[in-house]
């Protein structure tokens, strides 16, 4: 037990619910939803549903995926999770080209700007890179030993993100930390330089995202909290600009058993392309918050509330493309207990108009790919209501073990370090 | 607290905290998260506790004067004591994860400053762990010195992470030194010696400080001789391994 940081400690079944995630294409030639162990990719440009090929030697992800995402011309996808496996697949044949094997749980990927490296972050806290190279879409390449690039001392990674301009590479923490480190030459020697800390948060930091226009093409990073605050930052100074404190602007009427306990907290953020609109989903809240940020006078500020009439629908991750202007999202879970199979549930917004009539939530018949899209990506068409809450409270639960400090009290504490085993051989 | 005449676990002689009455555990565990509050930010440091006589509440304009020595895994505060009266203009602290000792050390500078007034004012501890709450305390290139006098050894090599210095942790100090700013390693095992000269001489932003400068260096002599674990070494006539480094611009 003496290795074990305190953090690490639980191997509860709660912790091991993992929220469903989603990626779109930067194009939306498809979609990728991912729940528990299973990836689910629909090809909208064919109209089909992918079938993976994995002759990488290995299988598919035996445990919950944490991480999926798609490279910024679109060639690449990776995936990886719970089973210490990070897979990378190309988008044109959906075959896995190679898999390298992580010695912890893996909880973020980053690809570079340029497709050449792909970066991912353990689960104590070291960030890994191993290069892409000679990349032909067809061939699987051999196996990867991946080279440690950076560490944050023994914290949950829980975002990683290339800047616009691809200089500068983002790493956040559960311990309301961002760092922010120059990308350099040779990645496989180590990322030295830090260019800067962003902090400012006073809960875990959970999604980081980048605002950027033509004027401001080096971008200005976002990020989500436990704390409620979604924050704006000049990452070159690591200078907090602005913070939105979602719960107040949003109104309490939003949140869904807010007081109970805090659970405002930001689950992700996207940035709507080609706009200055970034969207947050919130836990509890069944929509999402757009916010506004305004470059020039360094603001961010709530623009408008989009709720979700109907089902429970509180998105667990979002993602857009380049050039739809749809705002995808998903809610789900795995392991919702021994009778329920896992839930994923998929909507599209559309219509982010910087004037004009509000977005709208599209019905399943509108959505880009109808029925049969959902029904690869949700695994069913239909889907109880009641299934929704009980998601929506495992995921709850198993998020603020995760990520939310124990605030042992003064006796537990003691009893604690009774227990440990260097205190009972030195004394 | 500064009563010492009362206080049972002061010399009542010196006026001065006596050690056993803050004896701690050898070794805490770095890496297990304990509870201490952790500045949000370098700009939440709270100058004006740590050094009340430069950073009066009534003095509005105040002291824009930034911490620029760091004593990590301070230990009993020897080191600072001496360093103190160096550079009297310099503001220091010492870092140490040990509460007792924290305490210690704090009662020890208190002590000073009473019995030497005017003295001792630029210098203060603070419980954390360096390993993670360094970019909490200190700005981009802020510091010109940071010590690591005698850390822990931690031999097994599953515990090499633990080591305070490291591949990864020596990114974070070049980050909080500025360009030409000296880390200063000793120890008395030489596996760990070893271990401190091969991570810096990896590392891209640290280069050895040559033997003149480190001769020429006044704070030399007290790496081996002004801490505790220093002293203890010396009289059990233990041999020191020492490895100096300058910070150097990144090449690109
Ligand atoms: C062997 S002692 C040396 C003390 C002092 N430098 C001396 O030379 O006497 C090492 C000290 O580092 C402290 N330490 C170990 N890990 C630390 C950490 N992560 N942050 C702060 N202090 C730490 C220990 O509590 C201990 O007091």
């Amino acid at each position: 037990m003496e290795d074990t940081p305190m953090e690490y400690e639980e191997t509860n079944k709660d912790t091991e619910v993992a929220p469903a995630l989603i990626a779109v294409h930067p194009t939306q030639n498809s979609v990728a939803v991912a729940i528990g162990s299973d990836l689910r990719v629909f090809d909208l440009l064919g109209g089909w549903a992918v079938s993976l090929v994995d002759d990488s030697g290995g299988s598919l992800h035996k445990d919950s995926i944490r991480a999926i995402r798609y490279g910024a011309s679109g060639k690449l996808f990776v995936s990886a999770g719970d089973d210490k496996l990070v897979k990378i697949w190309s988008t044109e044949s959906w075959r896995c080209i190679s898999t390298v094997c992580s010695e912890k749980r893996v909880t973020a990927v980053a690809i570079s700007k340029d497709g050449s490296y792909v970066c991912f972050a353990d689960k104590f806290g070291v960030v890994w890179v191993v290069e892409v190279e000679g990349f032909d879409g067809s061939q699987p390449s051999p196996n990867k030993k991946a080279a440690p690039m950076l560490s944050h001392y023994c914290s949950i990674i829980t975002s990683l993100e290339f800047s616009p301009d691809g200089r500068f590479f983002v790493s956040a923490d559960r311990d309301f930390k961002i760092r922010v480190t120059v990308f350099p030459r040779k990645p496989l020697d180590g990322a030295h330089e830090i260019q800067s800390f962003s902090l400012g948060h006073t809960e875990f930091v959970s999604c980081l995202a980048f605002v950027c226009t033509q004027e401001y093409p080096q971008g200005f990073l976002v990020s989500g909290s436990g704390d409620s605050t979604v924050r704006l930052w000049d990452i070159s100074s690591g200078s907090l600009l602005d913070t939105c404190d979602i719960r107040e602007k949003a109104g309490p009427l939003e949140f869904k058993g807010i007081e109970e306990e805090c659970c405002a907290a930001v689950t992700d953020l996207c940035t709507i392309l080609d706009s200055t609109l970034v969207a947050v989903a919130v836990q509890s809240l069944q929509g999402i918050i757009l916010l506004r940020c305004d470059l020039s006078a360094r603001t961010l500020n709530v623009a408008k509330v989009v709720s979700i009439k109907g089902d429970t629908f509180i998105p667990t991750s979002l993602a857009t493309s380049v050039s739809s202007g749809l705002l995808w999202m998903v809610t789900g879970a795995s392991n919702l207990g021994d009778f329920q199979s896992p839930l994923a549930r998929v909507r599209v917004v559309s219509d982010f108009m910087e004037t004009g009539p509000d977005p709208t939530v599209l019905e399943d018949d509108e959505t880009p790919g109808g029925e049969k899209l959902l029904g690869k990506l949700q695994g069913r068409v239909s889907i109880d209501e009641k299934v929704f809450l009980t998601a929506a409270e495992a995921l709850k639960t198993s998020m603020s073990k995760l990520l939310i400090k124990k605030q042992y009290s003064t006796e537990k504490r003691e009893f604690r370090k009774r227990g440990r085993n260097d205190k009972k051989l030195k004394q | 607290m500064l009563e010492n005449k009362t206080n049972p676990t002061h010399s009542k002689s010196t006026g001065l905290p006596r050690k056993r009455f803050y004896r701690a555990r050898a070794h805490s565990n770095p890496l297990s998260d304990s509870h201490f509050p952790v500045p949000v930010s370098p700009s939440h440091v709270d100058y004006s506790t740590h050094y009340p006589q430069h950073f009066s509440t009534s003095d509005q304009a105040g002291s824009c004067k930034k911490i620029q020595f760091a004593d990590i895994g301070c230990g009993f505060g020897g080191l600072l004591i001496s360093l103190s009266t160096l550079f009297p203009e310099t503001l220091m602290i010492g870092m140490e994860l040990r509460d007792k000792v924290t305490e210690y050390v704090k009662e020890r500078i208190l002590a000073l400053r009473v019995a030497n007034p005017g003295q001792y004012q630029n210098i203060s501890v603070v419980r954390t762990n360096s390993m993670k709450y360094i970019p909490n305390f200190f700005e981009k290139a802020q510091l010109s010195k940071m010590f690591f006098l005698f850390p822990d050894p931690h031999f097994k090599e599953k515990n090499h992470r633990r080591r305070v210095i490291s591949p990864f942790l020596l990114d974070e100090y070049a980050y909080a030194l500025q360009v030409g700013g000296i880390i200063y390693t000793i120890t008395d095992v030489e596996e760990l010696g070893d271990w401190m000269k091969a991570c810096l001489d990896n590392h891209p932003m640290f280069e050895a400080l040559p033997s003149e400068e480190l001769e020429a260096d006044p704070v030399t002599k007290l790496l081996s001789s002004a801490t505790e674990e220093g002293q203890k070494v010396d009289r059990n006539g233990g041999q020191t391994f020492l490895a100096v480094y300058r910070r150097l611009a990144p090449s690109l």
